[in-house]
């Protein structure tokens, strides 16, 4: 199988986890909601679900350990300082924009949300924007 | 029960993110990189879940609500506003300046790498900090 259909297949995988979790548990596969209500300063009585969750996302890369021998993790490539502020504007973006790649990227557009088609094309431009200024235009020092 | 399922949808996810190869930031990065060596696995991704996605929802939405749950929480908000529009971009800079985004993030926590732990520890100090926000704007 070339990268491309096993890249797919990755999608397929992802979209299956996103139906199951909305037919067991009636919720939207969105990452930042689902992780980020758990610091949420709402009291929630609903943490334990969320919890599991992302038990099961880190499993992954552990199972695939054992199963191949590779976790499949690559390291970020920069520095702490950058790392650091992405990481804020990740957290801060997503939430405030209510989702991310897979909450507006994946589960907004197949339920054909306006907001999720504007959302998701923003971020797209932005990151396309960022890659292009910090690797043809210099900025950052690269 | 909710909690094994939320468990299986996880590590369903997680695999597919490795598969998708998004645990890889340089792949990411090389979606974004448009002008440079483009690689286009990303699409090949978001279309798989896409399509997956919508063609399973539309089966799933059908009932009157989940199997272990009284109803399907659905976001309610409908209008295009400045959260959206604000949120959006900064999480694309954001995105942009690492190629992380919070599942892979989240998952990438596996490997253990100082680097990750960072990330994934101002990611959540802007949850918390995103959240206030909204409520003090709202």
């Amino acid at each position: 199988m070339n990268v491309f259909a096993i890249s797919a297949l990755g999608g397929v995988l992802i979209g299956l986890s996103s139906v199951l979790l909305m037919a067991m548990l009636g919720r939207v596969a969105g990452i930042s909601g689902i992780a980020g209500g758990l610091v949420s300063t709402r009291a929630s009585g609903d943490r334990a679900w969320r919890v599991a969750f992302v038990v099961g996302l880190i499993l992954a890369p552990l199972l695939l350990l054992a199963l191949r021998g590779d976790n499949g993790v690559a390291s970020p490539d920069a520095g702490l300082l950058k790392l650091a502020i992405a990481g804020l504007l990740v957290g801060v973006g997503t939430r405030i924009g209510g989702g991310c790649t897979s909450g507006h990227g994946v589960c907004g557009i197949a339920r054909l949300s306006p907001r999720s088609f504007v959302a998701t094309t923003i971020f797209i431009a932005f990151g396309i924007g960022v890659v292009f200024a910090v690797r043809h235009l210099g900025w950052g020092g690269q | 029960m909710s909690n094994l399922f939320a468990l299986l949808a996880g590590l369903l996810f997680g695999l597919g993110l490795d598969l998708g190869g998004m645990t890889k930031p340089a792949i990411v990065l090389g979606f974004l990189d448009v002008a440079g060596a483009w690689n286009p696995q990303l699409l090949f991704v978001m279309a798989g879940a896409v399509l997956t996605t919508a063609g399973g929802y539309v089966l799933v939405l059908r009932r009157s609500h989940p199997l272990l749950d009284g109803n399907f929480r659905l976001p309610t908000t409908r209008n295009i506003d400045m959260p959206l529009v604000v949120g959006a971009s900064l999480f694309g800079i954001g995105w942009g300046l690492i190629g992380y985004c919070p599942g892979p993030a989240l998952a990438s926590l596996a490997a253990a790498s100082p680097k990750t732990f960072l990330f994934v520890a101002t990611m959540m100090l802007g949850w918390w900090l995103g959240e206030r926000l909204t409520r003090r704007c709202a």
